[in-house]
């Protein structure tokens, strides 16, 4: 079978429109949740630097910066697990479907 | 060849010990030899040197070479992106500022932390899928072949110049500081070492380098920080408070500083470590040492893990030495405390290496910080060699005719001359303010390489005029900013007042160039960009299923 014609295939079946609308959604959340934080942060750092400032306790010298800067960065790669955790799984398995009705 | 290659690297550090030993009473910077940290570095080089031989063998066809044949896993290529990506400056740089600035280094680290998500979600298995050898082969796969390749492999060949620059100079500096060898000598070692890695042994042999150069680096900074950290008992109350008391800003450290103060330097700034880092060519090149996107999703998770791990550990390490080293008049010229370091701003780790875990532990750092940079070149280097071989050579030049033996030897010779290039360019940069380049690095990847590989990726529109256009625009606003910059005008050529106040152009250069590239493709109403914008439909199945995309190689 030519290459046109498995492409063809793979466009006309729902799943590839149900694969790449649910990956990209997924993606495009995903970068907000890891970019909207990190320049909510940026702009706090240079419009209203006290707010990190405040001390995490009465009395603590740890200030709130360190622990959501540190949480930024552990937050950051966990959603790098949430990610391929379903993309590996479930998109990569309807991407198998996918391939796979097409050689038919 | 193995014992050949041994010989050679211990006749250069014999000939280093020599040079060094009469010079090392001139240089203010020069430390005393450091016998045990070059005995372990020689343990590394040999190893790896080892390990070059044994990918040598293995390295038979152009796919061996440039992503040792798809045959990497995820794990593997997670340590060696980390290898990669992780510089000496990160190790030596980031823990000095924020031994001095406290808050604002954390804030420095984050930016250069953020962006492997987004790779991860947004470039990561379209990389795998359309790629092949290098990232110009995504960027030129439905636009015009010979201008295209050209531009986006100069695209390259500028990052992986400037950034080797900064690498062999810091080279240089480092092991003049660490080891007591003479400069140029240290700069000759890299390179030729470098030369030798990235020759014989490929893409195989360097992605061990740069996964052994992780291993130690991850090993060598965790044990640091938990000998560091026991001495305040594992409370950060207690490091926090001690650190306080010891800064000279006191408690100013825990909060933003001067550092984020003007916001569209801070969104430039950041603008410059996301996106340059999505595009540097030697990171984007380990995507496809992978099999399938699988692994190469894969393998970001593991890298942004050991990278953010680290870049933890690294505030760890920068706060603790506030508290060791910046108070203890030992690690101070003249005993003064609060006065300049002994060996300069960048050496706060390493002071605190001796302090914490002696002389044998120093030498232990300082050997994985030559390690560090040899990995680093190593991928610049390969990164290059690939650019002019394949993208320059077979396809440009030669229309994708040359046979896979011609290609091979072009890509030894391109590996070679890189290497030589490098050892002369770190001579003649030598004692030059270098802080610029750094800006340029990340200011073209993000200006030049990153709006051309993203648009490729998911805009049918683009056009080869307008990947041009913009490119170019991008290229000479990046460049002519960072000349007008405080780091290039006011620093270097001397002048009053800097014409661009900020020293990362990325919010002007990328903005510009994404604009330039849009502009110059909507109005493209060639048959071309006809014919292109059709290409996309195949470019798209491919990019989002991995159908048609290179698989491993069996060996």
């Amino acid at each position: 079978m030519s290459q046109q014609n498995i492409q063809a295939k793979i466009r006309s079946n729902p799943k590839f429109a149900e694969l790449v609308g649910k990956r990209t959604r997924f993606a495009i959340i995903l970068s907000l949740v890891v970019l909207v934080p990190y320049y909510s942060f940026m702009m706090v750092t240079a419009f209203n630097p006290g707010l990190l400032a405040k001390p995490l306790a009465e009395g603590s010298v740890m200030t709130w910066g360190w622990p959501l800067a540190a949480l930024m960065v552990v937050g950051g790669w966990l959603l790098t697990g949430v990610y391929i955790s379903r993309a590996n799984g479930e998109f990569d398995d309807l991407n198998q479907q996918i391939l796979k009705e097409a050689q038919k | 060849m193995k014992r050949s290659l041994i010989a050679l690297s211990a006749g250069l550090l014999i000939a280093g010990l020599a040079i060094a030993a009469p010079g090392a009473l001139d240089g203010v910077q020069k430390q005393p030899l450091n016998v045990s940290a070059i005995a372990m570095f020689m343990v590394f080089v040999i190893a790896t040197l080892g390990i070059t031989k044994w990918a040598a063998g293995r390295t038979k066809s152009t796919a061996d070479f440039y992503t040792a044949g798809g045959g990497i896993t995820g794990f593997q290529n997670g340590l060696a992106i980390a290898g990669d990506y992780m510089s000496a400056a990160t190790l030596l740089g980031l823990t000095s500022l924020v031994y001095a600035k406290g808050f604002d280094g954390f804030i420095y680290t984050v930016s250069f932390f953020i962006g492997w998500p987004i790779i991860l979600f947004l470039m990561a298995e379209r990389l795998r899928n359309l790629g092949k050898f290098t990232f110009a082969d995504i960027a030129s796969y439905r636009l015009d072949q010979s201008r295209i390749r050209t531009f986006a492999a100069f695209g390259s060949l500028t990052v992986v110049c400037f950034y080797l620059i900064v690498q062999m100079v810091g080279a240089g500096q480092l092991i003049q500081l660490l080891f007591g060898l003479e400069y140029n000598m240290a700069v000759v070692c890299v390179g030729i070492l470098m030369m030798v890695y990235v020759t014989f042994g490929g893409m195989v042999a360097t992605t061990w380098v740069q996964i052994i150069k992780a291993c130690l680096l991850l090993g060598g900074g965790t044990a640091l920080m938990l000998l560091a950290f026991s001495q305040f008992g594992f409370s950060f109350e207690n490091l926090f408070g001690q650190a306080v008391a010891a800064h000279k800003a006191g408690i100013k450290i825990m909060a933003p500083g001067s550092l984020m103060a003007d916001p569209v330097s801070a969104v430039s700034l950041s603008f410059a470590l996301l996106f340059g880092t999505a595009g540097l060519p030697h990171i984007m090149m380990r995507f496809f040492t992978v099999p399938n996107a699988k692994e190469a999703r894969k393998s970001v998770f593991y890298a942004t893990g050991f990278i953010g791990f680290f870049f933890l550990v690294v505030i760890i390490l920068g706060i603790s030495a506030i508290v060791i080293v910046g108070q203890n008049p030992a690690f101070f010229e003249g005993g003064q405390v609060g006065g300049k370091l002994i060996g300069g701003g960048n050496m706060p780790v390493m002071h605190l290496a001796k302090s914490v875990g002696g002389d044998i532990f120093l030498g232990f750092l300082s050997a994985v910080a030559f390690a560090t940079i040899l990995a680093v070149v190593s991928g610049l280097a390969l990164a290059g060699a690939s650019a002019i071989a394949h993208d320059l050579y077979a396809r440009v030049i030669k229309k994708g005719e040359a046979t896979s033996a011609q290609e091979m030897k072009v890509t030894k010779i391109a590996s070679v001359g890189i290497g030589l290039t490098a050892i002369a360019l770190g001579i003649l940069f030598k004692d030059q303010n270098i802080a610029f380049l750094v800006a340029l690095t990340f200011g073209v990847a993000a200006s030049v390489n990153f709006p051309v590989l993203i648009l490729s990726m998911y805009w049918k529109g683009l056009t080869t005029r307008g990947a041009l256009w913009g490119g170019v625009a991008g290229l000479v606003s990046a460049v002519g900013l960072v000349i007008l910059s405080p780091a290039v005008w006011v620093k270097v050529l001397g002048n009053a007042q800097a014409v661009f106040p900020y020293d990362h152009p990325a919010i002007i250069s990328m903005t510009l160039a994404f604009v330039v590239t849009w502009l110059g493709s909507v109005t493209d109403k060639s048959a071309r960009a006809a014919k292109e914008a059709e290409a996309f439909e195949e470019q798209y199945i491919r990019a989002q299923t991995g159908l048609g995309a290179a698989g491993a190689h069996a060996h």
